[in-house]
């Protein structure tokens, strides 16, 4: 889901051939799970199809062939709508808060909007929640309730920590190489 | 209706430390709001410029349409007394005092006589959950039990705002639970607004609306839904 965004994103900052972008994207969001060169390739074709990248140009080399890729005016639309949406709360969103705390750095947008929106969007679960335990029939249906209260509670907390270290995640992510300085 | 209370533009200095940088904030009549941020934003010192514990060097604080924070020490007491209602993170009951007599103490601060006004204490323990347990000393209750009484000492006099600072900072989850179901209950029943400060989203949960105060000014309003 979040895969396509962060290619668009890293396409947004430069473009770039899919061998860029599978080094880029193992740096920035990778962490233990690298993307596979596969997947890197069909979601450009993907892209390309959706008219959301474009093929910037194609360099003969000693190798194969070469192409790099960039992001057209549409898919700047579209990577900045997905940005400026919040998620609905859910276990498990973290990877995709993540990315788009970074590709907000990244691109020079207020990852501190983003978060705030977020936090509402939360509050407010959280909010409609409470009120269903509250009101809950059963135990049972007061614990369910309450599993989801706890991990969008922890998601809150992840939220306000990483507002205020923002100023050094966005050093970090200024400072970590881009294309051709790997 | 108007808010039953305003801030407006509040300034509040520590020293060189500038706590408040012209937060403003409305309570309506009935509203359950909840103040969040991290520590140090200045939450808890808009909660005290708010209640007339401390008073803003710039600014303007309105209860029930009248300003109140240029009220001199004596008035402001009063009002804390009489419309205001208090819970700090840790209850702050008098040690030496059994729980009924703690819950009592508005009322007989008031001047109501001892007899009616136990009286009243008492026919608060059922609703706490603590029914025969009025004659212990805060030292015997466990501390869900204390902030209950903290509690029902803040509401027993029916006050117009009930202020918390961290109600639940010192309680395990279940038994944060049962404080926070007893104000927002007690509160809504006889009608009395509550602002509340908390660092814990659990809490702001049963608020109607949270408004995060960051770097001493309001930054964000979650409104109700």
């Amino acid at each position: 889901m979040t895969v396509p965004y962060a290619v668009l994103g890293l396409l947004e900052e430069s473009a770039r051939h899919g061998y860029d972008l599978k080094q880029s994207y193992d740096r920035r969001f990778g962490g233990a799970k690298p993307i596979r060169f596969g997947q890197v390739y069909r979601t450009l074709a993907q892209l390309v199809r959706d008219g959301l990248v474009e093929v910037a140009g194609v360099e003969a080399g000693a190798g194969p062939d070469r192409t790099r890729y960039s992001i057209t005016p549409d898919g700047v639309t579209d990577l900045a709508t997905w940005l400026g949406e919040p998620e609905e709360p859910q276990p498990q969103l973290q990877t995709v808060l993540f990315t788009k705390v970074v590709l907000a750095l990244l691109s020079g947008r207020s990852a501190e909007h983003f978060l705030d929106t977020q936090r509402a969007r939360h509050l407010a679960a959280m909010k409609a929640l409470t009120t269903a335990r509250r009101t809950a029939a059963t135990t049972q249906d007061a614990l369910l309730a309450d599993y989801q209260l706890f991990h969008i509670e922890a998601d809150l907390r992840w939220i306000d920590h990483t507002v205020s270290r923002l100023a050094t995640l966005a050093e970090e992510v200024r400072d970590a190489p881009g294309p051709g300085r790997a | 209706m108007p808010p039953v209370l305003v801030g407006r533009d509040l300034h509040k200095w520590f020293g060189v430390a500038e706590a408040l940088r012209g937060a403003s904030i409305t309570l309506d009549e009935g509203e359950i709001v909840a103040v969040m941020g991290p520590s140090g934003s200045g939450k808890s010192t808009l909660l005290h410029c708010l209640a007339g514990i401390l008073a803003p060097e710039s600014g303007q604080v309105h209860f029930a349409g009248r300003r109140i924070d240029q009220l001199p020490d004596r008035d402001r007491t009063n009002l804390r007394r009489t419309v205001f209602g208090f819970v700090f993170q840790f209850g702050q009951l008098v040690p030496e005092l059994p729980a009924v007599e703690n819950i009592a103490l508005p009322l007989l601060l008031t001047g109501l006589r001892r007899k009616p006004a136990l009286a009243a204490a008492s026919a608060w323990l059922p609703r706490l959950g603590l029914d025969g347990l009025g004659g212990r000393l805060p030292g015997e209750l466990s501390g869900g039990q204390g902030q209950r009484i903290a509690l029902a000492r803040a509401l027993i006099a029916n006050p117009k705002i009930v202020f918390a600072d961290e109600p639940t900072g010192a309680l395990d989850s279940v038994a944060a639970d049962q404080v926070m179901e007893l104000l927002v209950d007690a509160a809504r029943a006889q009608g009395s607004s509550v602002l509340m400060v908390t660092h814990e989203p659990r809490v702001a949960g049963y608020a109607d609306r949270t408004v995060l105060v960051r770097d001493g000014v309001d930054a964000l309003r979650v409104g109700a839904g």
